[in-house]
């Protein structure tokens, strides 16, 4: 079981190049951030490297910035065999907002990432079946979690707003 | 176990085709609106795609435009078979966050509310599989136990489905004076029900033809899916969110996590997700009896806080419900209302492995393995 510095810490030995944080100055958990297009690698370092064994995705949320013009991700990752935990944030430019995907780490991400393309419109790169989820497949007024997103009148000739 | 391909034992003269099926999104066996759709080959299924979201109705955009407390009653619809789960989780996350310190007593109510609503979830799961498969009879009796259930939860807050119950620091009601007498009472007659069961449907001769062997889960691909619950216990593993990451007074009983075997197939089989369900109902009712009986005094509202305004900052908080993990990530502004809630729901997380699971069986058995993954709808699609 490790802590999240210490897992910080790793990550930072075996990614020296890569622009990596620890924030704590939360109530409950502490936050690692790292780059949106080097997600994966660290996120199959982080499921295999021995002493981390994160095997299991818990949870994957997009969350909408409008004030820093951020979309973020966030990955709550487990793993079975330590019993350890840690939280992973992922920001990315709202006006072309690209993560590299993790499904070919934790399958369960597949749904996650397409459930956050669906409702924030991030772009996970290289995700082999980007489309809608929860929304219909034709719909095409925007991405309805984020902050700014307004109902359409009309959405196949039915009226919206009721 | 899995067909060969029809294309590989014909011979290549007859000229064979992929053909697409629609099942859903009326389908009985679907256990609400699921569109399933299937590749076949002949009567194989070479490929399922779940279309999903017909049942969306904007939980986490609502709760952006609600207070905490009245988000309450909206996390009851999403998983309606296990509503007191839903609350459950979603009061202990907002208790973490805010730094509350609930009442003994509110604790053990709430164990045993969760627990009885295991029992009820679990009782719908096995009835409507057993009807899935042809097996009427079983549904009728698993109903008669729920009703009974359900009427204990109506002489503790009125209400028989969706129940507003749990809420942020406490509770809505106190117990009923004859809560305690009843649901003892209930434990009793549960037992020799759950034996009648047993004999009905698990050890039914027909049934495990229909189920042993049809849908092995190993435990390496439940894990890498995200599978929780019940479906990833059968694959052998104990893991239970109650011992891995305690909450409440999870701690203080004494009770077992019931674990697939492969008695009468594979381990992981649909049996084996189906039977850890039978085990896990008795550990409910050994978690019960145990809490009536330290049951504490105290007031149930106390610890209910006026105005609820959380300091900035995110929690991730998670119960075990009958269906898996259900995780729920909030965001606060440190206004009065979520900046973001996020459901993690185990129905949209194990809905994902059936595509694995369905490879190589008949259509047939596509619903006796989306009937051992006991999805609702109502979560998969918030």
């Amino acid at each position: 079981m490790k802590k999240a510095e210490e897992i910080f810490q790793i990550l930072k030995d075996n990614f020296p190049e890569s622009n990596l944080e620890l924030k704590n100055d939360q109530p409950t958990e502490a936050i690692l951030i790292a780059p949106p297009l080097e997600i994966d690698k660290i996120s199959l370092f982080l499921r295999d490297s021995s002493e981390l064994l994160f095997d299991s995705l818990m949870n994957l949320s997009g969350v909408d910035d409008p004030k820093a013009l951020l979309l973020s991700v966030y990955y709550h990752l487990e793993s079975t065999k330590l019993k350890h935990k840690i939280t992973l944030k992922v920001s990315t430019d709202r006006n072309k907002p690209e993560v590299s995907t993790v499904t070919e780490v934790w399958k369960g991400a597949d749904w996650h990432e397409r459930e956050a393309y669906d409702l924030f419109g991030i772009i996970f790169l290289n995700h082999p079946d980007l489309r809608r989820i929860l929304m219909p497949y034709d719909w095409d007024a925007g991405y309805p979690l984020r902050k700014d997103y307004e109902n359409p009148e009309f959405y196949q000739g039915m009226k919206v707003p009721y | 176990m899995p067909q060969d391909s029809v294309l590989n034992t014909k011979s290549s003269a007859v000229r064979t085709e992929e053909m697409v099926l629609n099942m859903g999104p009326q389908h009985p066996s679907t256990h609400g609106v699921l569109r399933l759709e299937l590749t076949l080959e002949g009567e194989i299924v070479s490929k399922v795609v779940p279309h999903i979201g017909y049942l969306h109705r904007c939980f986490e955009k609502h709760c952006e435009a609600m207070t905490y407390p009245q988000i309450v009653p909206y996390t009851d619809r999403m998983d309606y078979l296990a509503p007191m789960g839903n609350e459950f989780g979603y009061a202990i996350a907002m208790e973490k966050l805010l730094g509350i310190q609930v009442p003994e007593r509110v604790e053990y109510i709430r164990v045993i509310m969760a627990e009885l609503q295991r029992i009820s979830s679990h009782l719908v799961a096995l009835g409507t599989y057993g009807a899935d498969i042809g097996a009427f009879t079983p549904f009728l009796y698993c109903f008669i136990d729920r009703e009974k259930v359900l009427n204990l939860f109506e002489i503790t807050c009125g209400a028989r489905l969706l129940y507003n119950y749990i809420w942020i620091g406490g509770l809505s009601h106190d117990l009923h004076p004859d809560f305690v007498r009843k649901t003892l009472e209930f434990i009793k007659e549960f037992r020799p029900n759950l034996k009648e069961v047993n004999d009905l449907l698990s050890h039914n001769r027909i049934f495990i033809d229909r189920t042993a062997n049809v849908g092995i889960l190993p435990i390496d691909t439940a894990i890498n899916y995200g599978v929780s619950g019940p479906n990833l216990r059968g694959s052998g593993i104990k893991w239970d969110v109650r011992r891995e990451d305690p909450y409440s007074i999870y701690h203080k009983f004494d009770y077992d996590i019931p674990v697939g075997e492969g008695k009468y197939g594979t381990v992981g089989d649909s049996w084996d997700r189906y039977y850890v369900r039978v085990l896990e109902m008795e550990e409910s009712c050994k978690i019960i009896e145990q809490a009536l009986e330290q049951l504490p005094d105290g007031d149930v509202q106390s610890a209910i806080p006026k105005r609820i305004k959380p300091p900035v900052g995110h929690v991730y908080a998670r119960v075990e419900n009958p269906r898996g993990d259900l995780g729920y990530f909030i965001i606060s502004d440190g206004s009065t209302s979520p900046y973001r809630v996020k459901v993690r729901a185990p129905s949209f997380v194990s809905m994902q492995v059936l595509n694995e699971l369905c490879k190589g069986y008949m259509v047939a058995d596509v619903v006796t393995i989306l009937g051992s993954i006991d999805i609702v709808l109502g979560e998969i699609d918030r």
